[in-house]
């Protein structure tokens, strides 16, 4: 069936792959981290009784969730050489290259959706539960750190590892700015030898086990933490 | 001066009134017990006490402090005053001895060795120390309501409020809970308690607060509320109450 394939390729290529997915992998990490920080400050803002901090918190998220990721991308990699060009004054000046640029597009991006993940986990935290924590004495930000923010992200762990798969593939959309993730590895190899079939093939396979296993786990972690009540 | 004073404390829930025109005060060492029919606004007047609920009319002092007054350090204030809840809100993702520690160190800047000793000799006076080490979902609801009130407790509080705190429990859990409320009334604490346990106002309280529709309608000395209630909608709440 797979006559005048030639799946050596791939054995030939894989130190190269192998670079590829480290990038796709510290993208996915770095971007969640990011996202994650980002998206609790938001959050909070969001949730604030103040509207001076709560709405420009949610334009923030309305606007970033309805814009394609693809463009976020392509505004940090063009964008912000020319910002930086013009507040320097430097015309001369360098951009921050393709792996910040998109793991600073991925990281705002990333955090209002994380946001909205973390909004709702907060809100499932009982008002009780504050009460009590402000009525022994303890401050807004006492309260938030130590008994909501830590019931809150029990609760939310398995979304916010689904939303994390959700963000190992998207990182792959990185080619746009020629950033070379496992994807853009794959996809070269297949341009340079002629192994289109071979390649993505693989890549396919590499990308239904990881996220295939990830799932697994998240399912798995969800039946263990779900706190006794 | 009164450690508690309300004077024509008001509350609106937008065009809703729950508390109207409330004016009491609690003496040190003074037990009073709060009830009504549910809605009546005895769990809002408690947390107007602490600053829980906000109110938009009339004056609170509590140790001194204006409650109202923008310019009162709230989280100091309420490290003062214990309070105990209908749901008993231990803090789940803590284990028991985590729970009476945190306030203590993160609030009162003791030790965690300090706090752990007063936790300790807290938790042995409300039966628990065995559960020292568990999570509060591990615990009965009578169990984690004494819990609660060595939480509150590890703050070594001027005052206790107790909001209705055996009524989300199992009638055999009600008298442990109770039990451990005695011996603070006995112990000279001053509580302001919203319960339905007319038993336990008849053996400590020294005065019965009644409220119906926001109002205190009644305001008396234990014998005097349980002999001849002079407000007829007293009387019809207890007769209710008391006649089962």
């Amino acid at each position: 069936m797979f006559t005048g394939f030639d799946f050596d390729v791939i054995q030939r290529t894989l130190p190269y792959l192998w670079q590829g997915m480290l990038t796709t992998l510290w993208l996915t990490l770095l971007a969640m981290v990011g996202g994650i920080v980002l998206g609790t400050l938001l959050a909070l803002m969001r949730l604030s009784s103040i509207k001076a901090i709560s709405v420009p918190a949610g334009i923030y998220v309305n606007l970033l969730r309805a814009t394609p990721l693809i463009l976020v991308i392509f505004w940090f990699y063009f964008l912000v050489p020319i910002a930086i060009k013009h507040i320097s004054g430097d015309s001369y000046a360098q951009g921050i290259g393709p792996f910040h640029s998109a793991l600073i597009a991925f990281t705002l991006f990333e955090a209002a959706y994380y946001c909205e993940i973390i909004r709702a986990g907060i809100q499932s935290v009982p008002a009780g539960q504050v009460h009590a924590g402000y009525a022994l004495g303890l401050t807004y930000p006492q309260a938030t750190r130590l008994v909501v923010l830590p019931q809150a992200f029990r609760n939310m762990v398995p979304i916010l590892l689904t939303q994390g798969i959700i963000l190992f593939q998207d990182t792959s959309l990185v080619y746009v700015v020629g950033l070379t993730d496992f994807m853009g590895a794959a996809s070269k190899v297949a341009q340079r030898d002629g192994r289109l079939v071979e390649m993505y093939l693989f890549a396919a396979v590499i990308y239904f086990i990881l996220c295939f296993l990830a799932s697994y786990v998240v399912k798995r972690l969800q039946l263990r933490i779900t706190p006794p009540r | 001066m009164a450690m508690i004073e309300f004077k024509n404390v008001s509350k609106w829930y937008g065009s809703f009134q729950v508390l109207k025109d409330c004016t009491t005060q609690v003496e040190k060492g003074e037990v009073i017990v709060v009830c009504g029919p549910s809605g009546s606004g005895k769990s809002t007047l408690i947390k107007c006490v602490n600053g829980l609920e906000p109110f938009q009319a009339g004056s609170l002092i509590v140790n001194g402090q204006s409650v109202g007054d923008k310019t009162t350090n709230l989280p100091q204030l309420r490290a003062k005053i214990g309070m105990v809840f209908q749901n008993f809100e231990l803090f789940p993702h803590m284990n028991v001895t985590a729970n009476l520690n945190l306030a203590q160190v993160k609030v009162l800047g003791r030790g965690v060795e300090e706090a752990t000793e007063k936790s300790r000799a807290l938790l042995t006076r409300v039966g628990l120390i065995d559960h020292a080490q568990k999570f509060p979902g591990q615990l009965s609801g009578g169990q984690q309501q004494r819990v609660a009130i060595a939480r509150a407790l590890a703050m070594d509080p001027i005052a206790m409020l107790f909001d209705e705190p055996t009524s989300a429990l199992d009638p055999e859990m009600i008298n442990e809970v109770l039990d451990v409320m005695v011996e603070l009334a006995h112990e000279g604490m001053t509580m302001m308690c919203v319960t339905h346990e007319m038993g336990f106002a008849r053996k400590v309280a020294h005065r019965v607060i009644f409220m119906d529709r926001g109002e205190i309608v009644e305001d008396a000395t234990k014998d005097d509320f349980f002999g001849t209630p002079r407000s007829e909608r007293a009387q019809q709440f207890l007769s209710k109450i008391l006649h089962h």
